[in-house]
């Protein structure tokens, strides 16, 4: 090879190196947001005792046959209190059901978060010791999964959403999964 | 001098490190312990992220902690705990990444690197006991 081209080797590693680093930040992708090894893998088998006064819990078993929602909250998260009127715009939105997981949390303590931020879940189960969190790979909350008709993990959000993350990507995925 | 000691016996203490796990949390078979402790040093906290999670005081460091010891008592081997939380977090939660082919170019880089590298050295060495006899190289 030629002494110049050689040259150009460390400028081009360099440049190559400085793209790597650099197209995450351009993305706008944060680096703290870990991919889910769940993406594509079937629900975990849970069963949760409803955290509301006569309230239905929540099993795998009920995430068969019908496109759903499942978001992780807790009364003590506050991103989370950002997130609920979104979720209601969501379920308003979408004939997919919408599933709470109450994240270790008292379950008077979350009534009245629900009671004052608003409840826009079909069910809202209880995960105290944060068990079932540990088997979706949940590592805070919010988090919000897609789950579809055959109980397979099609999405994972982490973090609030966000109007635009609704018009963007949950919805689209809502009416794709459904055809 | 007795004040150097107390002060001593006051400071020491206060400067060593947290420790993370709880006594609440350590298993009476002490085997099965040190197992925990070996396993949990093997797996990153995903909140902390630099941390694994004997060290982290994180909540969901300390209940992947207990569910080690959890998986333990049940009779599972070390690598089925270790399998068992890398199904549900996926490679980042080994502090240590697997080798395979998806990680081949984190593991094949440094190897790749010092191969080049002394590569570059041989082509130095080489031209210049070519050009001795001319005008003495110069570099690349």
């Amino acid at each position: 090879m030629k002494p110049q081209l050689m040259a150009m080797i460390p400028l081009v590693l360099f440049v190559a190196l400085l793209a790597m680093v650099a197209a995450p930040l351009l993305r706008g992708t944060d680096p703290a947001k870990l991919e889910s090894a769940m993406i594509g893998r079937a629900v975990p088998a849970f069963t949760a005792a409803g955290v509301l006064p006569n309230g239905a819990g929540l099993s795998r078993d009920d995430l068969l046959g019908h496109v759903s929602v499942v978001n992780f909250f807790a009364s003590w998260c506050v991103p989370c209190q950002a997130e609920q009127p979104v979720l209601a715009r969501l379920a308003a939105k979408t004939d997919a059901a919408v599933y709470g997981i109450n994240y270790k949390d008292r379950p008077d303590a979350a009534a009245a978060w629900l009671e004052k931020h608003g409840n826009p879940f079909r069910a809202v189960a209880g995960d105290r010791d944060g068990r079932i969190a540990i088997e979706w790979g949940v590592y805070g909350v919010p988090e919000t999964f897609v789950v579809d008709q055959q109980g397979i993990i099609r999405l994972r959000h982490v973090g609030p959403l966000t109007d635009a993350d609704l018009e963007n990507t949950i919805l689209p995925l809502l009416e794709g999964i459904r055809k | 001098m007795i004040r150097f000691l107390l002060m001593l016996a006051v400071l020491v203490p206060l400067s060593l490190p947290a420790l993370a796990v709880q006594p609440d949390e350590v298993l009476s078979d002490a085997g099965m312990e040190a197992r925990a402790r070996v396993i949990s040093k093997q797996l990153r906290c995903l909140v902390c992220q630099g941390e694994d999670i004997d060290e982290s005081a994180a909540g969901l460091a300390r209940d992947l902690r207990l569910l080690v010891r959890e998986r333990l008592t049940a009779g599972d081997t070390d690598q089925q705990v270790l399998d068992f939380i890398q199904t549900r977090y996926g490679d980042y939660v080994l502090m240590k990444p697997p080798v395979a082919p998806r990680t081949w170019i984190l593991w094949l880089t440094p190897v790749l690197m010092v191969l080049g590298g002394f590569g570059v050295v041989w082509r130095q060495i080489k031209r210049s006991g070519d050009s001795k006899s001319t005008a003495g190289g110069d570099g690349i």
